[in-house]
């Protein structure tokens, strides 16, 4: 079974979002990492982007598919996890910490309610397989 | 549920993740797809490669059936226990599959094909078979096949066997395969490292492999199978080439025996192209941009547009390669269009790997 922290929030496209005041910190669960397998590239939105929820803002690919990401939350990249460029892989062995892939000032953080709690993920996963 | 190989339930014991592959339930991996391909390069790896369809073709007419049957001439094998790569084709010179066939002793021959087309080729064998009264062919679904490669896999596999059992395994040459008592071992394989395959009754595979886990040769998976196999600028049936491609558009010219007097199927529609001019080529990309290069992205080049037909990542190289059918004569560099973007890559030599080792040297000897 693949982790689902409780206190992060997510997507349904399998990004997940650790709210800190009206910052977004943006990442991809477990669960899709484990379904991509072996990362080997990661394409992330520029720092200073401004990017609206719902747009795909990234590729995530693996040695066999390429994956899109998607924004959950709207606002403004205020930094990126530049490690990824030469170590994609840490989104496999740590997706919830070393993995995480971009931070946003979000404009309006009561985009988070729109976002799936862990329960509902787990739920969500489930019911894929 | 699919297809099981006799060694389905080593895979779950082993972690695999199982997936379809041509209605078979193979293992994709163990856990890490670059892991595997990586022990294959430096050490030793083991494939289940049991899906494969095992055919023995014998009797008086088999020469002559396989030499009209194949694009290449087994009239090359004489020595006892070679190897010959070759395409089938139909009459319009396309690829119904490839192939290997082994000679294992007068009037009888070894040919193995492809799973996916199993049931096509099975057909067009017996279909071919008509013409020729001493022949016999007789599917071997009672054989499994283990792959073992890699720099150490000659080393360790010998050691899985009776002591004159691996003095023969010792003298066997590239290309070239032995049997004893059930089994058949050979030395080849889809890696581009040394290494055996070895075919035996589906009922002693299991202890096989359980022996060769313990002697530390690893499982490894279709997932890496496919991108070692890419590296080493091996084809790929149904991606590289099919039935509405010929060899000499599938970069496999030289495994086309046209030259002398034999006939054989789709020879005219082969020497129709050779006298038209071969118009497409089948060529190495090395990714110059980051990203990963995948099957069907359009490629352009200054002689006109072509097509990505396996495209993936390299673990050996560190970077995306592929293969490409492109216009005869593109050379250079070329760009690949990846979603909205133009990414540049560069025109090279295949194979990318070989035995562990980058063919893409400084200032470009490939390129």
């Amino acid at each position: 079974m693949s982790e689902v922290p409780s206190e992060l929030k997510f997507l349904s496209t399998h990004e997940w979002v650790l709210v800190e005041g009206n910052i977004a910190t943006v990442g991809v669960s477990d669960h899709a990492q484990e379904l991509l397998g072996d990362l080997v590239y990661v394409e992330l939105p520029e720092q200073g982007s401004s990017i609206a929820a719902g747009d795909s803002v990234g590729v995530i690919e693996s040695v066999k598919a390429a994956s899109d990401t998607y924004a959950p939350v709207s606002g403004e990249v205020i930094e990126i996890n530049d490690e990824l460029e030469g170590a994609p892989d840490k989104i496999n062995s740590d997706p919830y910490s070393d993995g995480w892939m971009y931070k946003v000032k979000m404009e309006d953080p009561e985009e988070v309610g729109d976002l799936l709690d862990a329960g509902a993920y787990s739920d969500a996963i489930a019911d894929e397989e | 549920m699919g297809n099981k190989t006799p060694l389905y339930q080593c895979h779950l014991d082993a972690g695999a993740k199982i997936v379809d592959f041509a209605g078979w339930d193979m293992p994709i991996n163990y856990g890490s797809q670059l892991k595997e391909h990586t022990i294959v390069r430096s050490d030793a790896g083991m494939f289940d490669v049991s899906h494969m369809t095992v055919v023995d073709v014998s009797g008086g007419d088999a020469k002559a059936y396989l030499q009209y049957l194949l694009a290449n001439d087994v009239a090359r094998l004489s020595v006892t226990g070679k190897a010959l790569y070759s395409c089938m084709l139909n009459e319009g010179g396309g690829v119904i599959d490839d192939l290997i066939v082994y000679f294992l002793r007068d009037s009888f021959y070894r040919v193995v094909i492809n799973s996916a087309t199993r049931e096509k080729d099975l057909a067009w064998l017996d279909l071919q078979a008509r013409s020729y009264p001493d022949l016999r062919l007789k599917f071997r679904d009672d054989v499994a096949m283990l792959a073992i490669q890699g720099p150490q896999a000659r080393d360790k596999a010998m050691a899985l066997f009776a002591d004159y059992q691996q003095q023969a395994m010792q003298q066997l040459s590239r290309f070239q395969g032995a049997e004893f008592d059930d089994c058949f071992i050979a030395r080849t394989g889809y890696t581009g490292e040394d290494g055996y395959e070895i075919m035996m009754l589906s009922e002693q595979i299991a202890d096989l492999w359980d022996s060769a886990l313990a002697a530390g040769i690893a499982a490894c998976g279709l997932g890496a199978r496919d991108t070692l196999r890419l590296e080493a600028g091996m084809n790929l049936y149904g991606t590289d080439m099919d039935e509405t491609t010929s060899p000499l558009v599938s970069g496999l010219s030289w495994t086309v025996s046209i030259s002398d007097e034999r006939d054989f199927i789709g020879k005219q529609a082969l020497q129709a192209q050779q006298a038209a001019g071969v118009q497409q080529s089948l060529v190495g990309l090395l990714l110059l941009d980051r990203g990963v290069l995948r099957n069907h992205l359009k490629v352009l080049t200054a002689k006109g547009e072509g097509e990505i037909t396996s495209g993936s990542y390299s673990p050996t190289l560190q970077q995306s390669i592929a293969m490409a059918r492109v216009p005869a004569g593109a050379t250079g560099q070329v760009e690949v269009e990846v979603r909205d973007k133009l990414l540049k890559a560069e025109i090279v030599k295949l194979p990318f790997v070989r035995e562990g080792k980058s063919m893409l040297t400084e200032g470009g000897n490939n390129k």
